[in-house]
C-alpha cells in the first residue's frame, strides 16, 4: 500500500487540548494566544483577506468554500452594518469537533473572530451555538466575558452569543440567519446571498467555528506555512470526528491530506466488531458512503469529491461487516425525514416517503420496485431545492443502495 | 428595458420583472403554486422551474429577474421532467379526496396534474395524516391534509393585512398551516386566503358542500358594500336550484382591478350578498288599503303611482333618493323630478352608527354611489327637512328609495311622525324593512345582480355591474320603474335598456360626457373632474 507523505504531527487547533485549564484566557495566552490578533491589527483588512485566500483555507463546516473568497464578497465601502456570524450549530451526525473547540479552546474562536471581523469590516458578531451544547455555551460565554474584561472585545467588536433550539436545518447558513432573526429556521432563497443581504438585511459572513479558529494561525505563521500543511487546493489541518466501529473513537487533528485509511487504522486504532471493515462515511451523514476498498483517498475537499463523496464536516463513521447497510440507511433516512424543514416540496414530501420505504424494507415488507423508486425519486429531487439539505440526504440514499444493493435485495426477496 | 427571449419569442420588459410575469406577457404560463404577484417571493413549491441558457441547473422563474440577453426555455425535456416530479411530490401525501372537496373543478392540483403531471403513481405507503375541518375563524375552514404548504395565506396575513394570525408549524412532511396560540383568523379580509389558496386546504365555511363549482355561472359585477366599489364576480347557482338551500347568489369573488381593489375584497362585502335571496325581498307591486295589502300588476301600479305624484302640488312631494341607486336610476329620477317640478330631493340619510373604515379598502360611506348621486344633482334639499315637512303636513307624498329611516341616526319618534304625517308613502326598494311597513305603495326593485347599471365610486370611477340573474318575482330594475313612470307622467318613450339611460346621462351631464359602457369596460373610467 502506497501511503501519502507523512502527515504533520504538530497540533495546531488541538495544541491546548491537553491542559485542564485550556479554556481560560491565561492558558490561551501562555501558548501564544492573541498574537495573531496583534499582528492583524497592523494589517489592512484587505491584506488579511488576501492572506486567508493564499492560505487555501476552505470552510470546515461542510461546504468547503474558500474562506477568503467568501469574505471578499462583502460589498466594498458598504455604509451600514456588516455582520460576522459564527456557525456553532454543529449538527451533522458523526461530528463533534466544534464542541471540542468551544469547550477546550474558546479563545481561539474569539481571536479568529476579531481578525475576521477586521477583515470584513464588522463591528458586531453573532455566535449561534447548538442548543444542546450546554458546556460549550458556558465555556464560550465565560471566555467572551474574559475577552471583554481583557479589552479584546468591546473595542471595535461586540459579540452576541445566541443559542439554537434543536433544529438541524439551523446549521444551514441561511436557515441559521432566519433563526437568528427570530424567524422559523427556514433557509432563504438565493439570490440575494448573505454576503450581500444576510442577517437583518445587512451583508453577513457566516463561518464555521473550526474555520475561524484556523485564522489566528494563518495570520501568525503565514499563509504559505498553512497552505503547505495541506494539498494544492486546500491548506491546513482539520479535526476529524471518528466514530463507529473503531478501537479509539475520538476527535483527531491531521492534515487535510491525510488518508481515510490512516485515520481509521493509525489515528483511531483500527476496526472493531468483527474486525473487518465494510464501509465508511467520510464527511458526516450527508456524505456518500465508501466501500472498504475505497479508503485510500485523501480527506481534502477535492480528494473526496473526486471519490464521489464529500469531505463535509469530516465526521468519519466506520462500519464493520456486521453492520446492516439497509438498517444504517433507515436510520439516516429517519434523520432527514425528521429534520427536513418542510419548506421546499421535494424535500418535505420525499424525505418522509423514502424513510417509510426504507422502514418497510428493513422490516421485511419491501417491494421489488422500492429500490428503483428511491433512486429515481432521489435523483429527480436533487438540485431542486432552496438549500443543500436535500442534496445531502440524496448522498446516502443513492450511495447506500448503489454500493450495497445486494444486501437490500436480499431483504426484499425474503419479504 | 431588458430584452430577452422566452421560448424563441423576443420581448422587452421593465427591469425587475420576474420570469413568470415576463412569460405571462407573451401568453406563456409557467406553472406555479407559491408565487403570487401581490406577495413576497417564497420559492418553496419549486414548480416554476425553467431553463436559462448558460446556466447549468434549472432555476425557479419566480425568483429570477429578467436580464439583458437572457435566453429562457420553459419546455425543455429537463423542465418537463422536473415539473412532472414536483407534481408527483406535491401529491404524495395529498388525500386525493376530490369527490368530496369543494375546490374540485377549480383546483390547481387537478389542473396542473392534467397539464404537467400524468405520471403513474408510485406511492403505496400510508400518507401523513393531519387535522381536517379545522375552523380558523368565522369564515375559513382548514383541511391540513389538502394543504401544499405554499404559504400564500401566511404571507397574505403577514404582508397584506399585517395581522399575522397564521404560521407554518412543525417540520418536514408534518408541517402544517395553523393559527398562532390565542389567534383567530378574523381580520376584515380573511376570506381572501380562500381565493389565493390554490388547493382545497382553505375553504369558505359558507360555501362548503353547497354546490359544485361547475354548476356555477359567473358575472362581472361591483361590490355594493361601500363607496370603494371593489370589482367582483358574482357566482350564481341557476342550474341546480335545489343546491345551496335555494340560494341563487352562492358566493362573491374579487375581480382584479389594479386601480380599485387589486386582488382583494373585504369580508363584509364578500359575505354581504345574503339580502339578494332572503325572505325580506319585495317581489310584487303592492298597495296598502287600510289594513289590507293588495298585490297588483305593474300595469295597474304605474298609473296609480303616477296619478298620486301628479295629484299633489310639486312642493307637496318629497323624495328621499338613495345613494345605492345606479347612475342610470338617478338620472331618470332627476328627469322625473324635473318633469314634476319637485325640488325637495335628497339622498343623504345618516346611518345610526358611522361606518367603519381603514386605510386599505373599506370606506366609511357604505353606499356604492354617493358620488354619482352628488354629480347627478340629487342633493339639492335636506333629507331631514323633507321628513320634517311631512310631519308638518307640508309634504304630503313621501317617496322613499330603499332607506330604512328607522335605522338611521335620526330619532325614531321624529321618523315615525314624518312617516305617519304623509298622506302617501311610496317605497321603492329591493327588501322590506321597518320603513317600508309604512308605505301605501310598494314598488319592488331588482337587486344589483339582477340588473345592469353603473356606480361612481368615491374617487369618481364609473364602474359597470352586470346582470347575473333574473329579478325575483315581478321586481324590476329601478331605471325601468322610473322609465315607466316618466312615460306615464310625460308621455316620453321609455328606455329599453340601462345603456340607453347612460347614453342620455352622458349626453346631458358634463361629468359623464363622452363615456359609454364600452369605454368604461371592465376597468372603469374616471369622471371628468376626477381625471388627472
Amino acid at each position: 500500500m502506497n501511503q501519502p507523505a507523512a502527515v504533520p504531527t504538530e497540533a495546531i487547533l488541538t495544541r491546548n487540548f491537553g491542559r485542564a485549564d485550556s479554556y481560560t484566557l491565561t492558558a490561551y495566552r501562555e501558548t501564544g494566544g492573541y498574537a495573531g490578533w496583534a499582528k492583524a491589527l497592523a494589517l489592512e483588512p484587505a491584506a488579511i483577506t488576501d492572506a486567508v485566500k493564499r492560505s487555501n483555507l476552505r470552510g470546515l463546516g461542510g461546504a468547503g468554500f474558500p474562506t477568503g473568497t467568501k469574505w471578499s464578497f462583502v460589498p466594498k465601502g458598504h455604509a451600514g452594518p456588516i455582520y460576522l456570524v459564527i456557525n456553532a450549530d454543529e449538527g451533522e451526525p458523526g461530528t463533534v469537533k466544534d464542541r471540542y473547540l468551544l469547550e477546550r479552546d474558546p479563545h481561539a474562536l474569539i481571536e479568529g473572530m476579531l481578525i475576521a471581523a477586521r477583515a470584513i469590516g464588522s463591528r458586531l458578531a453573532f455566535v449561534y451555538i447548538r442548543g444542546e451544547y450546554i458546556t460549550p455555551w458556558r465555556r464560550f460565554s465565560a471566555a467572551v466575558r474574559e475577552a471583554y474584561d481583557a479589552g479584546y472585545l468591546g473595542r471595535g467588536l461586540d459579540v452576541v452569543v445566541h443559542r439554537g433550539a434543536g433544529a438541524y436545518i439551523c446549521g444551514e447558513e441561511t436557515g441559521l440567519i432566519s433563526s437568528l432573526e427570530g424567524r422559523k429556521g427556514w433557509p432563504k432563497l438565493k439570490p440575494p446571498f448573505p454576503a450581500i443581504k444576510g442577517a437583518f438585511g445587512a451583508p453577513t459572513i457566516v463561518n464555521n467555528v473550526e474555520t475561524i479558529c484556523q485564522v489566528p494561525h494563518i495570520v501568525n505563521r503565514g499563509p504559505e506555512w498553512f497552505a503547505a500543511l495541506g494539498t494544492k487546493t486546500q491548506g491546513g489541518t482539520r479535526l476529524y470526528s471518528v466514530s463507529g466501529r473503531v478501537r479509539r473513537p475520538g476527535v483527531y487533528e491531521a492534515s487535510v491530506a491525510v488518508t481515510l485509511r490512516q485515520l481509521i487504522y493509525e489515528h483511531a486504532g483500527g476496526v472493531t466488531g468483527n474486525g473487518r471493515l465494510k464501509a465508511v462515511v467520510p464527511g458526516g451523514a450527508s456524505a456518500a458512503i465508501l466501500r472498504a476498498d475505497e479508503i485510500d483517498v485523501t480527506m481534502d475537499v477535492d480528494g473526496l469529491r473526486n471519490a464521489g463523496t464529500m469531505a463535509g464536516s469530516a465526521g468519519v463513521i466506520v462500519m464493520d461487516e456486521t453492520v446492516s447497510i439497509p438498517d444504517a440507511l433507515r436510520v439516516v433516512a429517519r434523520f432527514y425525514a425528521h429534520e427536513s424543514c418542510g419548506q421546499c416540496t421535494p424535500c418535505r414530501e420525499t424525505t418522509g416517503w423514502i424513510h417509510r420505504m426504507t422502514e418497510r424494507i428493513v422490516e421485511g415488507r419491501g417491494h421489488k420496485e422500492d429500490l428503483d423508486t428511491i433512486l429515481d425519486v432521489a435523483r429527480r429531487g436533487t438540485g431542486t431545492t432552496i438549500c443543500a439539505f436535500y442534496d445531502g440526504a440524496v448522498g446516502p440514499y443513492i450511495s447506500y443502495i448503489e454500493k450495497f444493493r445486494a444486501e437490500f435485495e436480499a431483504l426484499i426477496r425474503h419479504a | 428595458m431588458p430584452k430577452l427571449t422566452i421560448d424563441g419569442q423576443p420581448l422587452e420588459v421593465p427591469p425587475g420583472t420576474n420570469l413568470i410575469e415576463a412569460a405571462r406577457r407573451i401568453g406563456i404560463e409557467i406553472p406555479h403554486y407559491c408565487y403570487h404577484p401581490a406577495l413576497s417571493i417564497a420559492g418553496q413549491c419549486r414548480l416554476c422551474v425553467i431553463d436559462i441558457e448558460k446556466v447549468p441547473r434549472p432555476q425557479v422563474a419566480c425568483n429570477t429577474v429578467v436580464a439583458e440577453g437572457m435566453v429562457v426555455h420553459t419546455e425543455t425535456e429537463r423542465v418537463l421532467e422536473t415539473r412532472k416530479s414536483i407534481m408527483e411530490f406535491h401529491l404524495i401525501n395529498h388525500p386525493l379526496d376530490c369527490p368530496v372537496c369543494d375546490q374540485a373543478g377549480e383546483c390547481w392540483l387537478q389542473i396542473y396534474y392534467m397539464k404537467h403531471g400524468l405520471y403513474d403513481p408510485r406511492m403505496v405507503d400510508e400518507k401523513v395524516h393531519k387535522p381536517k375541518a379545522v375552523p380558523l375563524g368565522p369564515h375559513v375552514m382548514l383541511d391540513a391534509e389538502r394543504c401544499i404548504l405554499c404559504s400564500r395565506c401566511v404571507r397574505f396575513c403577514d404582508e397584506v393585512t399585517g395581522t399575522s394570525e397564521l404560521g407554518i408549524f412543525h417540520r418536514g412532511d408534518r408541517s402544517e398551516i395553523g393559527l398562532f396560540p390565542g389567534q383567530e383568523l378574523a381580520n376584515k379580509y380573511s376570506g381572501n386566503v380562500v381565493d389565493i389558496c390554490p388547493v382545497g386546504a382553505l375553504t369558505d365555511r359558507d360555501f362548503r358542500f353547497q354546490v359544485r363549482v361547475w354548476y356555477l355561472d359567473t358575472q362581472k359585477s361591483i361590490c355594493p358594500g361601500c363607496a370603494r366599489g371593489c370589482n367582483i364576480e358574482v357566482h350564481v347557482s341557476r342550474r341546480r336550484p335545489h343546491h345551496a338551500e335555494g340560494r341563487r347568489v352562492v358566493r362573491l369573488k374579487p375581480r382584479f382591478n389594479e386601480a380599485v381593489n387589486k386582488w382583494w375584497i373585504c369580508d363584509a362585502g364578500r359575505y354581504g350578498s345574503a339580502f339578494v335571496d332572503d325572505d325580506t325581498r319585495l317581489q310584487v307591486p303592492a298597495r296598502r288599503d287600510g289594513e289590507k295589502t293588495l298585490e297588483i300588476a305593474w300595469t295597474e301600479m304605474i298609473p296609480l303611482a303616477a296619478g298620486r305624484l301628479r295629484g299633489y302640488r310639486a312642493d307637496e312631494i318629497g323624495i328621499l333618493a338613495s345613494p345605492t341607486l345606479s347612475n342610470e336610476d338617478l338620472f331618470l329620477l332627476r328627469r322625473l323630478c324635473d318633469a314634476l317640478g319637485v325640488g325637495a330631493v335628497d339622498y343623504r340619510v345618516p346611518p345610526a352608527r358611522p361606518g367603519d373604515e381603514d386605510d386599505f379598502l373599506i370606506r366609511a360611506d357604505k353606499s356604492a354611489n354617493s358620488r354619482g348621486a352628488a354629480l347627478i344633482g340629487l342633493g339639492g334639499a335636506d333629507a331631514r327637512a323633507i321628513l320634517g315637512a311631512a310631519r308638518d303636513r307640508r309634504v304630503k307624498c313621501l317617496w322613499i328609495f330603499g332607506h330604512d329611516l328607522l335605522a338611521s341616526a335620526w330619532p325614531e319618534g321624529e321618523v315615525r311622525d314624518g312617516l305617519r304625517g304623509a298622506e302617501t308613502v311610496i317605497f321603492q326598494g329591493t327588501n322590506a324593512n321597518r320603513t317600508s311597513a309604512y308605505a301605501h305603495l310598494v314598488l319592488p326593485a331588482a337587486a344589483y345582480p339582477e340588473r345592469e347599471g353603473t356606480w361612481t365610486n368615491f374617487e369618481g370611477r364609473v364602474q359597470r355591474f352586470r346582470q347575473a340573474l333574473a329579478p325575483l318575482g315581478r321586481a324590476l330594475p329601478d331605471w325601468e320603474i322610473l322609465g315607466r313612470l316618466l312615460q306615464e307622467v310625460q308621455g316620453a318613450p321609455r328606455p329599453a335598456r340601462a345603456e340607453e339611460c347612460f347614453r342620455d346621462l352622458a349626453a346631458t351631464e358634463p361629468a359623464f360626457a363622452g363615456m359609454t359602457y364600452r369605454s368604461i369596460g371592465d376597468a372603469g373610467q374616471l369622471v371628468r373632474a376626477a381625471r388627472p
